[in-house]
C-alpha cells in the first residue's frame, strides 16, 4: 500500500486534494473564525445558533449562495465574466504547492519556491481587474482601477523586503529557508536578522522586527483587508468591484480572499518565523512540524482578522502615500543596510 | 486623478497635507449621483443630489422632507400639555432637551415657578441625554469610516444611560419626563446613587476611547484637515453647537442666554479653533468629559424638596404673546417659540432646530471635496435627519 | 515637512496602532454581555412603561375606574374609549368598557397622571404578540381586569362562603351573597 502511495502520480494527485481541501475548509471557517473573533472583540457571541456555537453557520451561508442563481449581466464581456473568479482562485492553490508545511509535508518542492509564490500572487491583481472590467458596470471598473493601483503599489515594498530576505538567506528553496532556522526560536530569521546565534556574529538585518511589519502591512493590502479594504467597501455608497457577481461567483472572490490570507501568512511564517521548526529545537519532525507550522499561521490569521475590526479605513490617497513616500523608502533604507551588513564583514575579512 | 501637490483650500489655514486635488485643466464631464434618502450612513433619510465631476463634488444639493411629520402643525391642534410626546420626537436622541425647551417658554408665558429639585433634576437628566446622544453619534461616524467596532463598545456605555432613565421615568429614548412646573415623577435614590456610579464607570472609558480611536493615525489622517468651516460660514449659516465651537468661536446656549440652574454650575466650553472634522470630534469628546463634570457637581448640589410646582392649573391657557426659550441641545442651539391668544391651544409652535441650520452650510462647504471626504464631513456635523424635517 | 517629524510622525503613528490593538485585545478577554433573549430575559424596573393596565382594588376586588373620562380626554393621541355603568348600591359609577388603541398611544402617561382614582397604571408588558391587529388597536383592557377581579375572588371568598361550606350538608349558601358578584355585568 504504501509503495503505491509514494508513486509520483498518486502522490501529487492526494496532495492536491489536500490543497484544496485545505484551502476549501479554510475559506468556510475562517469566514466562521473571523465572525466569532469580531464578536468576542464587540464582546458579543458572533453566530451561535446554526449547530453548536455555530459551526454549522458555513454551511448553511454555502447552501445559501449555491442556491442563488448566477446572473451573467447583459452586454457584460461573458468570457471574461466567467472566467475572472477561477483566475481568482487558482493563484493561492498554486501558491500552496511549494510551501512546506513539515519536513516531508510538501507537494513540490522548488528550488525557487519563493520566486514562484510571488509570481502567482501577483496574478491575482489581473483577475480582479478583469472581474470589474467584465461587468460593465462603471462604479465596478472605478473600484477594480484602485485595486491595481493599490496593488501596485504595494507589491513593490513586499518584494523589496523579500530581497532583503533572499540576501540573508542565500536562497530561495522555501525548505533550506526553514532548515536554516532550526534548533530554536532564536534562530528563527526575524531575530537571526539582528544577532545570528548559529554563526555568532550581528546578523544581516538589524531592522528585521521592521521588516516584518511591511511585509505584514503588504500582505494587508495584496489582500485588500482593512483597514485598505476600499475598494470593497466601497459599496456603502457606490458598487463595490464584485457587485454584479451573485450567488456562487461572489463566493468564489471570497473564498479567493480567505485562501490569498492563508497563503500570505504561510508564506510569512516561512520567511520569518521559522516555517514548521519548533520554538525549542527538538519535535520538529513529522506531524510535529505541521503541527507547529499551522498553529503559527493560525497565530498570524488572527493577528489579520484582529486588525480588521480594530481600526477604521484608510482615506484611498492616504493608502497609497503609506506605501509610496513611507514603505518604500524604509524597505530600500533596509535593503542598503542588509547590503553593507553583509558586504562589510566580507571585505574586512579579505583585507586582513 | 491624484498627485497634486497643491495644499488644500482651507480657511483655517491648515499647512501643506497630500491631499489630491483637481487639476484645473483636467476635461470636466459632471454627472449626477443620488445619495438616495436611503442608504448605509447612521444619518437618516436625507437625499443629497450630488453633481460630481469625477471624485469630486461639483455640487451636493440637500433635498429635505422625508419624514417631516408636521410637529409644528400638532402644535397648533393639541393643548399645551398634549404637545409634551412630540417634542420627545423631534430629535429623539437629545430628547430631554428638547422637552427642557418647550416646557420652558410654557413655564415663562405662564410663570410657573420650578422649584430647585426639579432644576437640578432636569439638568442631571439632560447632560445624561447630551452624553448618550454624543455616544451615538461617535459610534455612527466610526462606522461611517469603517471601525465597526466602537460602536458597540459606545452602545454598552449607553445602555447604562438608557437604564438609569428607564429607571427613573419609564422610557428609554422618548421620556416625556417633564411636566409644566417640574417633572413626572420624583428623582429617587437608586436614581442619583446609579448616576455616581455611571460618572465613575465612564471616565476611564473616555480616555480608552481617546487611546483607541482618538490617537489612531488611521482615523487621524481620516478626519484632519478635511471639510474646514470657517467661523464666518457657521455664522452665515446659522450653525451652532460643536460645528460653531469646532470653528473657533465659543459660543453656547448655557452661558449666551442662561436658564436653568446653569449659571450656579462650573465647566468650560470646549472650543478649537482649527474648523475641520477633528476639531469637531475633539469638541465633542471634551463636551462628554464637561457633561461629566455637571453631573458630578449637580449630584452634590441637589436639594431635598418638592418636584413639581403647587398649583399648576390642570388645563393651562397662556396669557397672550410671543414666549421663547432656547437650550444648548446635544446638536446645538435648539429654540421653541410659542405665540398664545390666550387658549387653551397654542396658537403657533415654531421649533428652530439645529441640524436645519447646520445641514444649509453642507452645499457651501462640501465644494471641491472628494465623495468620501464629503461624507465624512456630514458625519462630523452630527445631523439627525428628523431634526431638520420635523 | 523635514525628514525628522515624519520619522516622529510614523513612529508615534505606528506606536497608536499597537495601543488599539492592545484595547480590543483586552476587550476580547472580557466576558459577552449580549442577554440571550427569549432563552435569558431582563426584569423591568417598577417604573417601567408598558401598555396601561386598569388597577384593581387589592381591598374590594373591583377596579378603581369609576369612569370619569378624565384619561380619554388628557390622551394627545385619542386612544381610549371608555363606557361605565352605575351599579346598584354603588356610589359612584364603575367601568363597563375600556378599550385602549395601543397603535396610537405614545406611552406620555398623562393619563395615568391625571387620573383621580390612581385606576390607571403601566404594565410592565414589553413582548405583547397576536397574530390579529385587533389585539392592538382595541386592547380590551376592560376584560384583563376582570379576569385579574375572577382570580382575586377565588383566592378571597367571602367568610360567610366558608362557613357554610364547612357545614357541608346546609344548603344555606345561596342566601349569603358575596357582594362583589352582585350586578357584576357579564363582559
Amino acid at each position: 500500500m504504501t509503495t503505491f502511495l509514494s508513486l509520483e502520480p498518486i502522490r501529487v494527485l492526494l496532495y492536491l486534494v489536500g490543497i484544496c481541501a485545505f484551502v476549501g475548509g479554510n475559506a468556510a471557517y475562517l469566514v466562521l473564525a473571523e465572525r466569532k473573533g469580531a464578536g468576542r472583540i464587540q464582546r458579543r457571541p458572533g453566530p451561535n445558533e446554526a449547530g453548536w456555537a455555530g459551526v454549522l453557520q458555513p454551511l448553511a451561508d454555502g447552501l445559501k449562495l449555491l442556491a442563488k442563481q448566477v446572473l451573467v449581466p447583459p452586454g457584460s464581456d461573458s468570457l471574461l465574466y466567467r472566467i475572472a473568479p477561477l483566475m481568482v482562485m487558482a493563484p493561492p492553490l498554486m501558491c500552496l504547492v511549494t510551501i512546506p508545511f513539515g519536513d516531508t509535508v510538501v507537494a513540490r518542492n522548488l528550488d525557487i519556491g519563493l520566486l514562484f509564490v510571488f509570481a502567482f500572487g501577483s496574478i491575482n491583481v489581473m483577475a480582479l481587474m478583469l472581474g470589474g472590467w467584465a461587468s460593465r458596470n462603471k462604479y465596478s471598473i472605478m473600484s477594480s482601477a484602485r485595486v491595481v493601483s493599490q496593488n501596485v503599489a504595494y507589491e513593490i515594498p513586499m518584494l523589496l523586503v523579500v530581497i532583503t530576505l533572499l540576501m540573508m538567506t542565500g536562497t530561495m528553496d522555501l525548505q533550506e529557508i526553514t532548515a536554516q532556522q532550526s534548533g530554536g526560536f532564536w534562530n528563527w530569521n526575524i531575530i537571526r536578522g539582528i544577532w545570528d546565534f548559529k554563526a555568532g556574529h550581528i546578523g544581516a538585518n538589524l531592522l528585521m522586527p521592521v521588516t516584518f511589519v511591511i511585509f505584514f502591512t503588504c500582505m494587508l493590502a495584496e489582500t485588500n483587508r482593512a483597514p485598505f479594504d476600499m475598494a470593497e467597501a466601497e459599496s456603502e455608497l457606490v458598487a463595490g468591484a464584485f457587485t454584479e457577481y451573485g450567488g456562487m461567483g461572489f463566493g468564489v472572490f471570497f473564498m479567493a480572499e480567505y485562501a490569498n490570507i492563508v497563503v500570505g501568512c504561510s508564506v510569512a511564517t516561512v520567511l520569518f518565523f521559522g516555517g514548521w521548526q519548533s520554538p525549542v529545537g527538538f519535535l520538529s519532525g513529522g506531524l510535529w512540524g505541521v503541527g507547529w507550522f499551522l498553529l503559527k499561521a493560525y497565530a498570524l490569521i488572527f493577528t489579520v482578522i484582529w486588525v480588521r475590526w480594530t481600526f477604521p479605513r484608510t482615506q484611498f490617497y492616504n493608502l497609497l502615500n503609506l506605501s509610496w513616500k513611507i514603505l518604500i523608502p524604509v524597505s530600500l533604507f533596509t535593503l542598503m543596510l542588509t547590503g553593507v551588513l553583509i558586504k562589510v564583514p566580507q571585505w574586512l575579512h579579505h583585507l586582513r | 486623478m491624484i498627485a497634486s501637490k497643491e495644499s488644500l483650500p482651507s480657511a483655517a489655514g491648515a499647512g501643506d497635507v497630500d491631499h489630491p486635488t483637481r487639476s484645473p485643466d483636467a476635461p470636466q464631464e459632471t454627472f449626477v449621483l443620488n445619495l438616495g434618502p436611503q442608504h448605509p450612513a447612521a444619518h437618516g433619510v436625507l437625499r443629497v443630489l450630488m453633481t460630481m465631476d469625477g471624485e469630486w463634488v461639483q455640487r451636493a444639493e440637500p433635498i429635505i422632507g422625508y419624514i417631516h411629520r408636521m410637529h409644528e402643525k400638532m402644535g397648533e391642534n393639541r393643548t399645551w400639555a398634549k404637545f409634551l410626546p412630540n417634542t420627545s420626537r423631534i430629535d429623539y436622541l437629545s430628547a430631554m432637551h428638547y422637552t427642557h425647551a418647550f416646557v420652558g417658554a410654557v413655564e415663562r408665558g405662564a410663570r410657573i415657578e420650578v422649584p430647585e429639585r426639579a432644576e437640578y433634576a432636569r439638568v442631571i437628566t439632560s447632560e445624561l441625554n447630551r452624553i448618550s446622544s454624543h455616544l451615538v453619534w461617535w459610534g455612527a461616524l466610526l462606522l461611517d469610516l469603517g471601525g465597526f467596532t466602537p460602536i458597540l463598545y459606545a452602545f454598552d456605555d449607553r445602555e447604562k444611560i438608557l437604564d438609569l432613565l428607564e429607571g427613573l421615568c419609564g422610557a428609554r429614548l422618548t421620556y416625556c419626563y417633564y411636566r409644566f412646573g417640574g417633572l413626572y415623577n420624583d428623582v429617587d435614590d437608586a436614581f442619583l446613587k446609579g448616576t455616581r456610579d455611571f460618572v465613575r464607570h465612564l471616565k476611564p472609558r473616555l480616555r480608552m476611547y481617546r487611546d483607541l480611536v482618538t490617537d489612531n493615525i488611521i482615523l487621524r489622517k481620516r478626519l484632519e484637515n478635511i471639510g474646514p468651516i470657517s467661523a464666518d460660514m457657521c455664522r452665515k449659516y446659522g450653525a451652532s453647537g460643536p460645528v460653531i465651537r469646532g470653528s473657533g468661536v465659543a459660543y453656547d446656549v448655557r452661558r449666551a442666554e442662561p436658564y436653568s440652574v446653569y449659571p450656579k454650575l462650573d465647566f468650560q466650553i470646549p472650543t478649537y479653533p482649527a474648523g475641520d472634522s477633528m476639531a469637531r470630534y475633539l469638541v465633542r469628546m471634551d463636551e462628554m468629559e464637561q457633561s461629566l463634570h455637571i453631573i458630578d457637581q449637580a449630584l452634590d448640589l441637589i436639594p431635598a424638596g418638592p418636584y413639581q410646582a403647587a398649583k399648576v392649573p390642570r388645563v393651562l391657557k397662556l396669557p397672550a404673546g410671543d414666549y421663547s426659550f432656547a437650550v444648548e441641545a446635544a446638536r446645538g442651539r435648539f429654540m421653541v417659540r410659542v405665540v398664545s391668544d390666550n387658549k387653551e391651544v397654542p396658537y403657533r409652535v415654531k421649533l428652530r432646530t439645529p441640524s436645519f441650520s447646520n445641514l444649509s452650510l453642507f452645499e457651501e462647504a462640501s465644494r471641491g471635496m472628494i465623495l468620501p471626504d464629503a461624507l465624512a464631513m456630514m458625519g462630523s456635523l452630527d445631523l439627525v435627519i428628523p431634526d431638520i424635517d420635523r | 515637512m523635514s525628514l525628522f517629524t515624519a520619522i516622529r510622525e510614523t513612529y508615534t503613528g505606528f506606536k497608536s496602532l499597537l495601543t488599539g490593538m492592545r484595547i480590543t485585545g483586552r476587550e476580547a478577554m472580557r466576558p459577552v454581555i449580549t442577554v440571550q433573549y427569549p432563552r435569558e430575559t431582563l426584569p423591568m424596573p417598577a417604573r417601567f412603561r408598558g401598555h396601561i393596565k386598569l388597577v384593581l382594588d387589592p381591598e374590594t376586588g373591583r377596579p378603581r375606574c369609576t369612569a370619569c373620562t378624565l384619561c380619554a380626554k388628557a390622551c394627545p393621541s385619542g386612544c381610549i374609549e371608555l363606557d361605565g355603568i352605575k351599579r346598584e348600591g354603588d356610589k359612584k359609577k364603575s367601568v363597563s368598557r375600556y378599550e385602549l388603541d395601543f397603535t396610537k398611544c405614545s406611552l406620555c402617561g398623562s393619563c395615568v397622571e391625571v387620573c383621580p382614582s390612581e385606576a390607571i397604571d403601566f404594565s410592565k408588558d414589553y413582548n405583547v404578540v397576536s397574530l390579529s391587529r385587533d389585539t392592538f388597536a382595541q386592547m380590551d383592557l376592560y376584560a384583563k381586569v376582570e379576569a385579574e377581579a375572577a382570580d382575586w375572588a377565588r383566592l378571597h371568598p367571602p367568610p360567610a362562603v366558608a362557613e357554610a361550606s364547612a357545614d357541608a350538608s346546609t344548603a344555606a349558601a345561596p342566601a349569603v351573597a358575596n357582594p362583589a358578584a352582585t350586578g357584576r355585568a357579564t363582559p
